[in-house]
């Protein structure tokens, strides 16, 4: 039978519903990476001297650095001189409120389900919404705000609490640190700022989505988020991308600082356009994420769920600091088609007696790869220091690859570390259990898998696990037969 | 209800059953009892649709339709019931979402309207006491960490909530203890009414006792070689399979 272009489109927008473009006219600086245009991003933003001064920086470390050179991730050559590192509807002035923000913009984060204005806003949830190079808007901030807590573009945040981000910038993940939190340093455009004071707790979920739509672009957001101490904050980060045949760049910063007894759950759910069914398109999406348990007793959650992204490097990771300090990370990364997924966390314990705990889950289908790496390394003064991992893979068909990587480093005798691992494929058994109940084989196959994410949904908040699950099923649909 | 004509089953390409013919009518009840590797299990494995298990020659009728051209979803919505002889671990999914997504998907299927959880509820707690099963099973993953009793008694509480027209039930007694063994064949007895039938996999006699068969029948070598009343099944618990089988093999 054969079908028209028309429908085998429709068909493929239905697997991802967030591949719609929206046209609209966007300011843009010309392409390519070099001081001036440093300086021209810079200047659009109205940065401080110090600010320019320290991109200029980290523009020099990068052109000395290599990019990586990865084992399991196939990464054809990128040419960052032909990428515009800045893309920004046009506008008169900046929008003061929502309400002066371009129609087609709310239109855009409506139908990605995230609506921006007062009436159909989603209760609790405070959100921070990016378009290509710029937020377009922040819901809740006037009832944040009297709560004394900041939630702002991460531009806005420069301008008008400067010394905050001064202070912050860098602390956690320095400009020199690797070959793409370099490049980002050198021309991040926006993202968000968290501040949450002494002993408060932050009153609702802070959320921000980032929307990639101009072609030949990419995305370099910062995410900044510090906690006072006593304080805690669940904060969930979303993402999509229209389908398009070339490859994108999203090289993201995210750098988050617990103090003492402080909580930070830092969730996200990642759907960037994954390429088409034969590896075509994608996004490539390269992200440093670290959080600093920088005083004793604080606590950082990383939760992710990860399904799109043509190619996924990433590595959401703890310092352990301060005594007593915690760090958590549990994942779900589900790759199909030719994605490639090498993500996993660090753990470095530094504090005497902190934690650990790493749960992560593996699902592969297709002819994707999904490797988990991670590193625990417990320092000579971490004292009874405990980690826990448990990486579990689930393969669904026979080209699929799984792999695991972990590293440990151990260089204190009391201290702690178990490991354990399993693989194994979606079982045949299951699956005819399952349908002898009456199940038709793709519910069979999202109910099992859902089962296989039960302890990292459950880390995720309600409406979001939900949303998760969603996009699961949603990304196994023909997964299998 | 049920009609197995010549039926030949092969498993990578080994023949397994070979010619094998039954008759269930509506409301009856079939032991079919045998010794270990006769081809018990295969039986209810094809009959539930079981990938690899291929009809060389033969057919299964059930309620007119052929089986051999559904889907073993369609077969559960259509009235089929297998309770495995090994129930199957789900890590992660919660038991009662489980049965209520199975039951939901059948009556989708069947155009009927689906069950609200208040309702399901209801019944699932009634069906679990009659088996003197604890709540908690119901929270917990489907089948993972129970006891093989409990594997066994949820199996029943499954058959008990899906209402089958014909259920399988694939050495349900085995590992099971006398008390345990009560509660299944109550559970069983419960459910049995002139529109139902049920085809029942056994090794043991005692089974049979708090069951009443209208028919027993002995599989060996992947035939039915005798065919009787519930004294047959007496018999063969006095004087084992051997004398059957040296008949069988002298005919
Ligand atoms: N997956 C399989 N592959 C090959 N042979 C099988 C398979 N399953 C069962 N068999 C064989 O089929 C025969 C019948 O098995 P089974 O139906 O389980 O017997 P029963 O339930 O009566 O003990 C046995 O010889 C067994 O070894
Ligand atoms: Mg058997």
């Amino acid at each position: 039978m054969s079908q028209t272009t028309e429908q085998v489109q429709e068909y493929i927008q239905q697997r991802y519903k967030a591949g719609f473009y929206t046209d609209i006219d966007e300011d843009r600086v010309p392409a390519g990476l070099n001081e001036e245009i440093i300086a021209m991003i810079s200047a659009k933003k109205n940065e401080p001297e110090w600010l320019l001064e320290w991109r200029l920086k980290a523009f020099q470390q990068w052109k000395k650095m290599v990019g990586p050179n990865w084992a399991h991730l196939k990464l054809p050559p990128i040419d960052f001189q032909k990428i515009h590192y800045y893309a920004a509807p046009k506008q008169e002035n900046r929008p003061k409120s929502l309400d002066e923000v371009d129609p087609k913009l709310l239109e855009t984060f409506d139908k990605l389900g995230v609506p921006l204005h007062e009436r159909e806003r989603l209760a609790g949830v405070a959100v921070d919404a990016v378009f290509d190079s710029v937020s377009v808007g922040t819901t809740f901030q006037k009832e944040l705000k009297e709560a004394g807590v900041i939630f702002c573009s991460f531009s806005e945040a420069v301008q008008e609490y400067p010394d905050l981000v001064r202070e912050y910038l860098g602390s956690v993940v320095p400009h020199t640190d690797n070959y793409f939190a370099a490049l980002n340093s050198a021309v991040f455009t926006d993202g968000s700022f968290v501040y949450i004071p002494k002993d408060t707790r932050c009153p609702m979920e802070l959320s921000t989505y980032f929307r990639i739509n101009a072609r030949d672009t990419g995305q370099f957001e910062r995410t900044l988020i510090v906690a006072e101490p006593g304080s805690h904050v669940s904060y969930l980060e979303g993402c999509t991308a229209p389908m398009r045949d070339e490859n994108q760049l999203h090289a993201a910063v995210v750098e988050l600082v617990a103090k003492e007894r402080a909580h930070i759950k830092y969730s996200t759910v990642q759907n960037w356009y994954p390429g088409d069914e034969n590896g075509k398109g994608g996004i490539y999406n390269f992200v440093t994420k670290r959080g600093d348990c920088r005083e004793d007793d604080s606590r950082i959650t990383w939760t992710q769920v990860e399904t799109g992204s043509a190619i996924t490097w990433k590595y959401p990771s703890c310092i352990l600091r301060g005594d007593r300090s915690s760090g958590e990370f549990y994942s779900v990364a589900l790759t199909r088609n030719y994605q490639q997924a090498d993500t996993g966390t660090k753990m470095i314990h530094l504090g005497k007696n902190t934690t650990s705990k790493i749960i992560a889950k593996g699902i592969s289908a297709g002819h994707s790869n999904n490797s988990y790496r991670g590193l625990v390394r417990m320092a000579p003064r971490a004292e009874s220091a405990r980690n826990y991992t448990q990486c579990d893979s689930l393969l669904i068909g026979k080209q699929c690859g799984a792999h695991t990587f972990p590293y440990i480093e151990s260089f204190n005798p009391t201290a702690k570390v178990e490991h354990e691992a399993t693989t194994s494929r979606i079982g045949e058994d299951q699956l005819f259990y399952c349908r002898s109940r009456g199940l038709g084989e793709e519910d069979a196959v999202a109910l099992i898998v859902d089962g296989f994410c039960k302890e990292v949904f459950k880390e995720l908040p309600m409406e979001f696990a939900v949303e998760a699950k969603a996009l699961l099923e949603i990304s196994l649909e023909g997964a299998v037969g | 209800m049920l009609r197995i004509n010549n039926l030949h089953v092969s498993i990578d390409g080994k023949e397994i059953l070979k010619g094998l013919n039954l008759e269930i009518g509506a409301g009856e009840l079939h032991a079919i009892m045998g010794p270990n590797g006769s081809g018990k299990s295969t039986l209810g494995y094809v009959m539930a649709g079981r990938e690899g298990y291929d009809i060389t020659e033969g057919s299964i009728e059930f309620e007119g339709k052929d089986l051999n051209d559904m889907e073993p979803e369609d077969r559960a919505a259509a009235g089929l019931f297998l309770a495995f002889q090994y129930p199957v671990e789900i890590p992660g999914v919660n038991n009662a979402y489980f049965l209520r997504s199975a039951l939901n998907a059948q009556k989708k299927a069947r155009g009927e309207e689906e069950v609200d959880s208040m309702t399901f509820l209801k019944t699932v707690r009634e069906s679990l006491g009659q088996l003197k099963m604890d709540d908690t099973l119901l929270k917990r993953a489907v089948n993972e960490g129970f006891s093989g009793g409990e594997k066994k008694r949820n199996e029943i509480v499954q058959m008990a909530i899906l209402q089958p027209k014909l259920a399988v039930l694939d050495e349900t007694d085995s590992g099971l203890d006398i008390d345990a063994l009560k509660l299944v064949a109550e559970g069983i007895n419960r459910l049995r009414n002139p529109e139902r039938s049920f085809m029942v996999i056994t090794h043991y006699q005692r089974l049979l006792e708090h069951l009443t068969p209208d028919h027993v029948h002995v599989l060996s070598g992947g035939r039915i070689i005798e065919s009787g009343g519930k004294e047959l099944a007496e018999r063969l618990e006095r004087e084992g399979y051997s004398y059957l089988q040296a008949e069988a093999a002298e005919a």
